[in-house]
């Protein structure tokens, strides 16, 4: 396991070929890995060359001044002397530490303790994601520390990315911004790290395939 | 340097790789130029280069004209807002611009704008220690990696350019080109391993 998210993935979002829920996924993972963001600096650079190499097409006659004009047009608020943008900010304080990052939790509404978690069964609960986007499901995953979740392969691909605590399964550990790619050559049996509850954003391209028959039929109600 | 704005720049030659370099700084000093003293003349130039590409990219992407040309107009407006934003050992110009479109294109499509990290957020991690990539310029880099897709063979960067300006999955790509979906991926992969490795080996 590298806990990394694979190259395909991470080339398609640069070339912003990823829907909704993919992208929210690898910008997440982004946030809390600054060793991968050069990566991605190298995806964008391909995007880059690749423009500068492009059969270039003529703009309106007047396209230079149209841009000028809506230029004018507008205050320009964008006037900062040597580019004075910092990575600090200010306006937070050292003690406020979100488990979800950005753009996680802006997705969905607020840090894991802001929201209405729903019960799968003793173990485990969920908060679905609305990201506009019909290709993938969406979910937050609070696993009881120490407690498993029922096993499962998948019809599609599943990422899961670890927000707080850690799990561990048949490919290996995971632990706060690690992700994990499953699909449907992957059976496992995740089991929250002992110590703190497992808190997961998971997307599926398709619901999961239970072994439990009663899981399965609960499968529906749940939307997992 | 001549504002070669038209031509195709000649493959895997010195001269036009050093044309690309310097084309490229003088870019970034255009913006730096827009940054500071909201120059017009400066903008004039980055328009010329770029907008003819940024449309050339939206079409490519199924824009039609009117969108494309829309979209473009959009785009360079950015560039002159956020001029102050660029830079240059983070990107070469290119790279930047590219970032600018790519994002306003999905913008326009989608309802919600594409999830990015936020670096002002308190859950960022903070790079850690200055990048190995930072130590050469984003300028050198980019033209490093023009010369590495210049040499790839004809189906490999072929894939790279489809993936990159083709809103379709790459099962569709397949589709289109006759070959099976694995051939596609397999060409893809082949493709990054080279530019890693490539990149890899002259940072260590």
């Amino acid at each position: 396991m590298s806990g990394l998210i694979p190259d395909e993935l991470l080339a398609d979002y640069s070339a912003g070929r990823l829907s909704n829920g993919w992208s929210l996924v690898v910008a997440t993972h982004l946030a809390l890995r600054p060793t991968e963001r050069p990566r991605l600096r190298q995806f964008d650079t391909i995007g880059g060359v690749l423009l500068d190499e492009i059969e270039p097409a003529a703009p309106a006659e007047t396209a230079f001044d149209s841009v000028l004009s809506r230029i004018s047009e507008t205050p320009d608020d964008a006037i900062v002397m040597n580019g004075a943008h910092t990575k600090t900010c200010n306006c937070c304080t050292p003690s406020d530490n979100p488990v979800l990052p950005e753009p996680l939790r802006s997705a969905v509404g607020g840090d894991v303790d802001d929201l209405k978690w729903q019960r799968l069964s003793g173990d485990v609960a969920q908060v679905l994601i609305d990201t506009d986007d019909e290709t993938t499901m969406c979910r937050l995953l609070r696993v009881r520390a120490g407690r498993p979740v029922a096993t499962h392969t998948h019809r599609g691909t599943e990422l899961t990315l670890v927000l707080a605590g850690s799990f561990t399964d048949e490919l290996g550990t995971y632990h706060r911004g690690d992700v994990e790619m499953a699909d449907e050559t992957v059976e496992h049996q995740p089991i929250a790290g002992e110590g703190a509850d497992c808190v997961c954003f998971a997307v599926t391209s398709a619901p999961l395939k239970f072994r439990n028959p009663i899981v399965r039929m609960l499968q529906p109600l749940f939307r997992i | 340097m001549s504002d070669s704005d038209d031509q195709a720049l000649p493959r895997r030659n010195t001269r036009g790789e050093r044309q690309v370099a310097a084309n490229a700084q003088v870019m970034a000093t255009y913006l730096s130029d827009i940054a500071r003293q909201r120059d017009a003349a400066a903008f004039e130039k980055v328009f010329r280069y770029f907008a003819p590409r940024v449309k050339a990219y939206m079409l490519k992407l199924g824009a039609d004209d009117a969108l494309a040309e829309e979209l473009m107009q959009e785009a360079m407006v950015s560039v002159w807002r956020k001029a102050d934003r660029f830079d240059s050992s983070k990107a070469a110009p290119s790279t930047w611009i590219f970032t600018i479109a790519r994002n306003l294109r999905i913008d326009a499509y989608r309802k919600s704008s594409r999830p990015e990290p936020d670096p002002n957020d308190p859950a960022f991690q903070p790079d850690a220690e200055p990048q190995a990539d930072d130590a050469i310029s984003q300028i050198e880099t980019a033209t490093r990696l023009r010369d590495i897709i210049a040499t790839l063979p004809d189906e490999q960067r072929r894939m790279l350019q489809l993936s990159y300006y083709q809103d379709k999955s790459h099962s569709e790509i397949a589709e289109d080109a006759g070959i099976p979906l694995g051939t596609v991926k397999s060409r893809l992969r082949l493709a990054m391993q080279k530019v890693r490795h490539a990149l890899g080996e002259e940072e260590r």
